[in-house]
């Protein structure tokens, strides 16, 4: 072997690693920057999730709360017999046919008479300004208490009524007096008229009850728009859903889970059920529509076609749950109960339903949650429709559940397609009351999960 | 006979007929036992119920059907067989309900022998009901079908399919001479859907590995619950989200400082808020399927002195690669059949193709999707007789289709994946 040989296989063979185990050499320090970069993309991700949240619900909040205070307004209403009464023999079927146009002046004047007793002067204020702070709402209220107790034509009544929705924006921040200017709804002297009557104790911002009771109102008045018909209609959708989609969801699921032979038909309901669980929400509002509406005649709008496709919504979610709390029920319960003499239908109802009962009420309580919140197929089955009379639960010609209604997700895409920005305020305190409700039924499953829940 | 048609009538009279069945049956099983039970097949009890279920399940199946074939023949009058059906049933119903009640009973009671197994029986009755249940499942995707086929058909008769499948401009107009091609619309819905994997695929990507392989249990405890609650929130709110809050935003901090637009609802709103929806779909899928990795080619790679991120990269993502593939064609099905977050974020403007590809990939543009214009052309008053109307069935049954192909070809994916490791 020569030198030149020698020098030539040192030349090939790695040099060996100088440096110290203490001191990271250039490779390593760029392998751990990896490890550390990767570690905190994982880290932003999570808080890109989290901060979404945050925002989303912060963003429902504050755009909602002010949903649930309303301003009103205190007046004294002379309510004089010439006009109300003429007849004066206080009978009903004749005073209803004075209509809210016959009340409105009245209101008008009795704000009026307030402003001037009150000795408020503001510059450029007509008398029609002075009416419209109180909303157009005021008179169908002043009509209906009239006709609840015909006593009181002829007296003056207190009453308090809605103010009108800019003036109720003024104190929400939505309309400003910059704004009063470019408003034809408003003017600068309402707001400035507005701002005494609150200085002097007659107008009033506090909270709302009828945002929960009051039905649907029209596009001139999102003062007086409520959720009462929506949260009713919702109701009754539940009830339907409950009612067939528990007891088919664990029917079906304990013939699939206990019972089923494998063969082809229980393959293909197998993957009926994992692909129904993943079909669009509105492909179910098409086949409600084509099917429940159009084929078989029921009413457009009615809770039981929304129930009846909701129903059909949930059922997958409800048989994935029930499924699995049925597995989680260990074989030992059913050959105890075999081994004593049950047959296979009595261990199943007796000893393995019970004990999967707290997981199969979670998992409808969440199915019952999602289809409380869904909207997509409601919209083609006419639940959009603007619905102002509460639905009866049952009436001899629509039958069960088969008056017209809404409902609380469909309400909120119906206020958002109106012009009036107040509307989308009310859209947004529909929502945290419709989170609200989710929030309980949720919080209601993990309860019975933590309680009631058994481990094997 | 009208009266007789009321549901909850029919319910209360065949319920008494059923109990009445079960006191009967019982008492004769106990009599033709002699006093002594134990000489019967099953218990007395038995007895009874098979008697009441031979009554209640025949007269209300006979009833419920009956109910349904009577309505439809209402609303079909006008032809002949239909029309003489309209006439016959609603009083005939109530009557064969009766009948099929009173045959189940005689049936019951002729068979309450004592060596007659009845428990055996009532229970076939149960099992019957149990397998009906689930057929139901099997039943809601023949209706979704053929509630689509009949009108699709409907429509392409009154209009070319090859224009809606190939056209490129979308004008509905209910006085006629309407242009339905549903290219803009499918343009519109895979645009706004690869916005929103774009965002959503990463971050729950990167969300799934950091909470499976760094984060300790209290992190893990606290982040999972809050990422989820996400999937748990209605998609209205998302659509009233990207309305109110993300729109406007984009408008005002984006697109018109940019010049590229001046909508509040745009390919980019709905896509954001989309990808929000989705970010939890797609990390506790990767995060349960990122889980079945074998911890042991975890530990391989790290023995040989890789580090922890570069054994995620090299080793973990490989092997869970199919089953995060998966979770994001379901993720993909899941965006291209969302309908509330476009509707109200997105716009209703179609996409405008002919106009050059600056008009087609602006996301700040409004775009619509396939599923707002089944929205639109299916919601207020509706004759559907129109092709306008009729095209949304066309539109629904795309959509079917698409949704089913991704579905099936993922749950295909995600199962031969997880046999690999099993």
């Amino acid at each position: 072997m020569t030198d030149a040989t020698a020098a030539a296989a040192a030349s090939t063979a790695p040099a060996p690693r100088k440096g110290s185990l203490l001191v990271q050499d250039a490779r390593t320090r760029k392998r751990n920057a990896a490890e550390s970069r990767f570690k905190a993309y994982g880290l932003a991700a999570i808080a890109v999730g989290v901060i979404a949240l945050v925002i989303l619900v912060t963003s429902i909040l504050g755009n909602g709360t002010s949903a649930f205070r309303q301003s009103y307004i205190a007046l004294n209403v002379e309510l004089p017999e010439a006009k109300l009464d003429k007849s004066g023999t206080r009978d009903l079927e004749v005073m209803k046919k004075v209509t809210t146009l016959t009340y409105g002046p009245l209101l008008a004047k009795g704000l009026q008479d307030a402003v001037d007793s009150l000795g408020i002067e503001i510059e450029g204020l007509t008398k029609k300004d002075v009416s419209g702070l109180i909303s157009q709402e005021a008179a169908a209220q002043l009509r209906d208490r009239v006709l609840a107790d015909p006593a009181l034509v002829g007296q003056t009544v207190q009453i308090t009524v809605l103010a009108s929705g800019r003036i109720d924006g003024y104190y929400k921040g939505r309309t400003t007096l910059a704004s009063a200017e470019l408003d034809s709804n408003v003017s600068p002297a309402q707001l400035k008229l507005a701002d005494a009557l609150k200085q002097k104790g007659l107008l009033t911002t506090r909270f709302n009850a009828a945002f929960l009771t009051a039905p649907d109102a029209s596009d001139q008045r999102p003062e007086a728009a409520g959720l009462g018909v929506a949260i009713l209609g919702s109701a009754y959708m539940m009830i339907v859903v409950l009612v067939l989609a528990l007891p088919i969801g664990v029917a079906a699921s304990i013939y699939l889970e206990e019972f089923a032979p494998k063969n082809r038909w229980t393959d293909l309901i197998e993957v009926n059920i994992s692909n129904l669980a993943a079909v669009p929400s509105i492909v179910f509002g098409i086949l409600g529509l084509a099917i429940f509406i159009n084929f078989a005649g029921l009413r457009a709008s009615a809770p039981i076609v929304g129930g009846l496709v909701l129903t059909l919504m949930t059922l997958p979610t409800i048989i994935i749950s029930t499924r699995a709390a049925l597995k989680s029920v260990p074989p030992s319960i059913r050959d105890a109960a075999l081994g004593v003499g049950a047959s296979k239908m009595q261990a199943v109802f007796h000893h393995v339903l019970p004990l999967a009962a707290p997981g199969i009420l979670t998992g409808t309580i969440i199915g019952l949650a999602q289809a409380l919140g869904e909207t997509a197929p409601l919209l083609l089955i006419g639940m959009v429709a603007f619905v102002r009379e509460y639905p009866a639960a049952y009436s001899a010609t629509d039958g069960l559940f088969g008056e017209p209604s809404t409902a609380l997700p469909v309400q909120v895409y119906n206020w958002t397609q109106r012009a009036d920005p107040a509307f989308f305020e009310r859209a947004s305190g529909a929502i945290i009351v419709l989170l609200v409700f989710l929030l309980i039924m949720n919080a209601v499953a993990i309860i019975l999960r933590r309680r009631f829940e058994r481990r094997w | 006979m009208g009266l007789l048609m009321s549901p909850l009538l029919m319910l209360l009279l065949m319920t008494a007929f059923a109990i009445f069945g079960y006191v009967t049956a019982k008492a004769r099983a106990v009599r033709l036992s002699g006093g002594d039970i134990r000489r019967l097949a099953s218990l007395p009890g038995f007895y009874g119920q098979n008697a009441a279920y031979s009554v209640l399940i025949p007269g209300l199946g006979v009833f419920l059907a009956g109910s349904l074939l009577t309505r439809i023949a209402a609303r079909q009058a006008d032809t002949g067989v239909w029309q003489d059906l309209a006439q016959a049933l609603p009083g005939l119903v109530p009557v064969l309900a009766v009948v099929a009640a009173a045959l189940g009973l005689g049936y019951a009671l002729l068979r309450t022998q004592p060596a007659f197994r009845s428990r055996v029986a009532a229970e076939r009755w149960v099992l019957g009901l149990l397998i009906a249940s689930a057929s139901i499942a099997i039943l809601t995707t023949v209706a979704i079908v053929f509630s689509m086929l009949f009108e699709t058909v409907n429509f392409f008769s009154q209009y070319s399919w090859t224009e809606f499948l190939f056209g490129t401009t979308w004008a509905p107009d209910f006085r006629g001479n309407s242009s339905l091609g549903i290219l803009p619309l499918l343009w519109g819905t895979l645009y706004i859907s690869f916005v929103a994997l774009l965002f959503a695929v990463p971050v729950g990507l990167f969300a799934a590995i950091y909470l499976s392989e760094y984060a300790g249990p209290k992190l893990r405890g606290i982040a999972k619950p809050l990422i989820e609650i996400l999937a748990g929130i209605p998609t209205i709110v998302y659509g009233l989200f990207a309305l109110v809050t993300v729109g406007p935003m984009i408008r005002d901090w984006l697109a018109q400082p940019l010049g590229l637009g001046t909508s509040g609802s745009s390919v980019l709103t709905a896509g954001l808020v989309m990808g929000v929806m989705l970010i939890p779909f797609v990390s506790s899928l990767s995060d349960d399927i990122i889980n079945a990795v074998p911890q042991a080619m975890r530990d391989g790679s790290l023995g040989l002195g890789a580090t922890k991120s570069e054994t995620i990269r090299q080793v973990v993502i490989p092997a869970a690669l199919p089953g995060i593939v998966g979770a994001v064609l379901l993720a993909t099905s899941r965006a291209i059949g969302e309908t509330m977050i476009v509707v109200l974020g997105a716009g209703a403007a179609a996409a405008r193709l002919n106009e050059g590809i600056g008009e087609m990939v602006n996301p700040f543009e409004a775009m619509t999707t396939v599923t707002v214009k089944i929205v639109s052309q299916l919601t207020g008053d509706t004759d559907f007789a129109a092709p306008e109307t009729l095209v949304a069935f066309a539109l629904g049954l795309t959509l079917f289709v698409m949704t089913l192909g991704l579905n099936v070809l993922a749950l295909y994916i995600v199962r031969k994946y997880r046999e690999q490791y099993e």
